[in-house]
């Protein structure tokens, strides 16, 4: 298969461009600013882009019409809008909370987002952080978020919020598990940690198909669990208004409320794009075999364009789920995890590694 | 000059792991300690990233970061402590802590001047591909560790079902 854009030798030109007129550190110290503010630049722009879509699935999941007045007739402005009434409202400080870890929890929730986000695979060669245990080091990452959570719901000092932050934190860790067995099938299936080798596996056909029936298995146990990592419905009983007004973030206001809700939208993100790394081809493109035609013009398409295409087809899905289904009880979420999902991803686990050694899959 | 930016990132890291330390067992607040031992973890974490061993600083990241120090502020989140911890330290203690940590620093300042620094024994810049980190584990040959890998297994296992053992509710008898 022919990669038309790869951006490999692109990015190589750049650094040796750079590294020609400045010391060598110099032009890594600004390529890793300019890939930074990068990151924070896409990360804003996906955030709005979310909130908006989710306000238009959610309208049209109960019937309404969703924003429609600012920015013309699709409201197209009423997020960029609510962002810069965001920017301006006032980040209060509560009498008797602990200071210093209520301004702290937020940034560790943003981290841990941040620090995934930068691993998901645009494009060939354009991999922000690229490690061979990539897809380990997203796990781990991703495990420091709780911690925010429950430091939030600690330092706010008020029992919503320490029990918001108890229950999200009770859900997290938990479905963790199951994120972590499900993310280890596709890794025996692969064979390789390499986020970058993992899609390359893929050229021959997307590990939902690879796998067959197990993998098949797998993304829908990896959604159900990715869901509640991201603290979304049917698992958002942290929001769960009637008891617990907004959960862990309560008392949070003006930005600081921002970073958790910039987060939660991220984490959905992140989650529909390591299922679609893992499961659906990552940047490659839909391949048919035996239309050749058919699958040189795929090839024509961009993989970034793939790729963005693929996640927003999965947080369509995801999001459909959470406004289709009712919100669980704590009790029911912990049942699903420890009693239904957790074994069932083992033996998933097990079914594949049997497979894998036996050459049972294509 | 003489310093690289491996270096420099040394150095940043080692400073906020060093103030990090201390800040943990100095400040008063049980919840702020745990959350500059994270810090801590963090940092050696990073250690590992600059030493190319990826694999085991994400292991750091998860195991202690992500699930010790979670545990932690779990069990300080749900039992009663107290706000402040400033205890009161009798002299004869204070003047025993102090000794230890000299006594500690200056060994580790004679290793330091004696040996000089590990850094320039690996080799920058590469990854320690993890093929070979798996191949280590569950081998047998000489410098390989299964029979560790299965013992500490064992020991998880039992841990895990006295935990369940422990935890489960007793069944009321008529």
């Amino acid at each position: 298969m022919e990669q038309y854009y790869d951006l490999t030798p692109l990015l190589n030109l750049i650094h040796t461009w750079l590294c020609g007129w400045m010391p060598e550190w110099l032009a890594l110290t600004l390529e890793g600013i300019v890939v930074g503010v990068f990151i924070l630049i896409m990360y804003a722009v996906l955030a709005i882009i979310l909130i908006y879509m989710e306000r238009k699935v959610c309208a049209a999941f109960q019937c309404r019409i969703g924003p429609n007045r600012v920015g013309g007739k699709g409201g197209l402005l009423q997020v960029p809008a609510d962002v810069i009434k965001i920017l301006t409202k006032e980040i209060i400080t509560l009498k008797n909370a602990d200071r210093f870890l209520y301004n702290l929890a937020p940034f560790l929730v943003i981290l841990a987002s941040i620090l995934t986000f930068s691993c998901l695979p645009w494009n060939k060669g354009g991999e922000i952080l690229h490690m061979n245990i990539g897809i380990f080091f997203v796990l781990a990452a991703s495990s420091i978020g709780v911690l925010g959570i429950l430091l939030a719901g600690w330092s706010s000092n008020s029992k919503y919020t320490l029990i918001g932050a108890v229950r999200s934190g009770a859900m997290i860790i938990s479905y963790e598990l199951s994120i972590g067995i499900c993310v280890l099938t596709m890794v025996v299936l692969s064979g390789t940690m390499d986020i970058q080798a993992i899609v390359a596996n893929q050229a021959d056909g997307w590990n939902l198909f690879k796998g067959h029936i197990i993998a098949i298995a797998a993304f829908i146990i990896y959604l159900i669990a990715g869901n509640a990592e991201a603290n979304r419905g049917p698992f958002d009983l942290a929001e769960a208004e009637q008891e617990l007004t907004a959960g862990y973030h309560t008392e949070y206001s003006g930005m600081h409320f921002g970073f958790f809700y910039l987060a939660e939208y991220l984490n959905l993100f992140i989650t529909a794009g390591i299922a679609t790394t893992l499961f659906l081809g990552g940047w490659m493109p839909l391949h048919i075999s035996g239309l050749d035609g058919f699958n040189q013009v795929m090839d024509f398409i961009p993989g970034v364009v793939w790729f963005v295409g693929k996640t927003f087809a999965v947080v369509f899905l995801l999001m459909w789920i959470r406004w289709t289904f009712p919100r669980l009880r704590i009790d029911q979420v912990l049942t699903l995890e420890w009693k239904y999902l957790m074994p069932v991803s083992l033996v998933v686990l097990l079914l594949m590694t049997v497979c894998k050694v036996f050459g049972l899959v294509f | 000059m003489g310093i690289t930016l491996q270096e420099i990132a040394f150095y940043a890291v080692a400073v906020c792991i060093i103030v990090c330390s201390v800040l943990a067992v100095t400040t008063g607040k049980i919840l702020r300690a745990a959350t500059y031992l994270l810090f801590v973890l963090f940092g050696t974490g990073a250690i590992y990233g600059i030493l190319g061993y990826t694999f085991l600083s994400a292991v750091q990241l998860m195991v202690y970061a992500g699930g010790i120090v979670v545990l932690y502020v779990f069990s300080i989140l749900l039992t009663q402590s107290d706000k402040d911890m400033k205890y009161h330290i009798r002299r004869g203690k204070l003047v025993s802590v102090l000794l230890t940590t000299l006594i500690g620093a200056g060994l580790v300042l004679f290793l330091l001047v004696t040996n000089g620094f590990a850094l320039n024994l690996i080799p920058q810049g590469d990854e320690l591909p993890v093929e070979q980190i798996g191949q280590a584990l569950i081998g047998t040959d000489k410098y390989q560790f299964v029979l560790p890998f299965e013992v500490v297994s064992f020991l998880l296992l039992a841990c895990m079902i006295g935990a369940i053992l422990i935890a489960r509710k007793e069944e009321k008898k008529d």
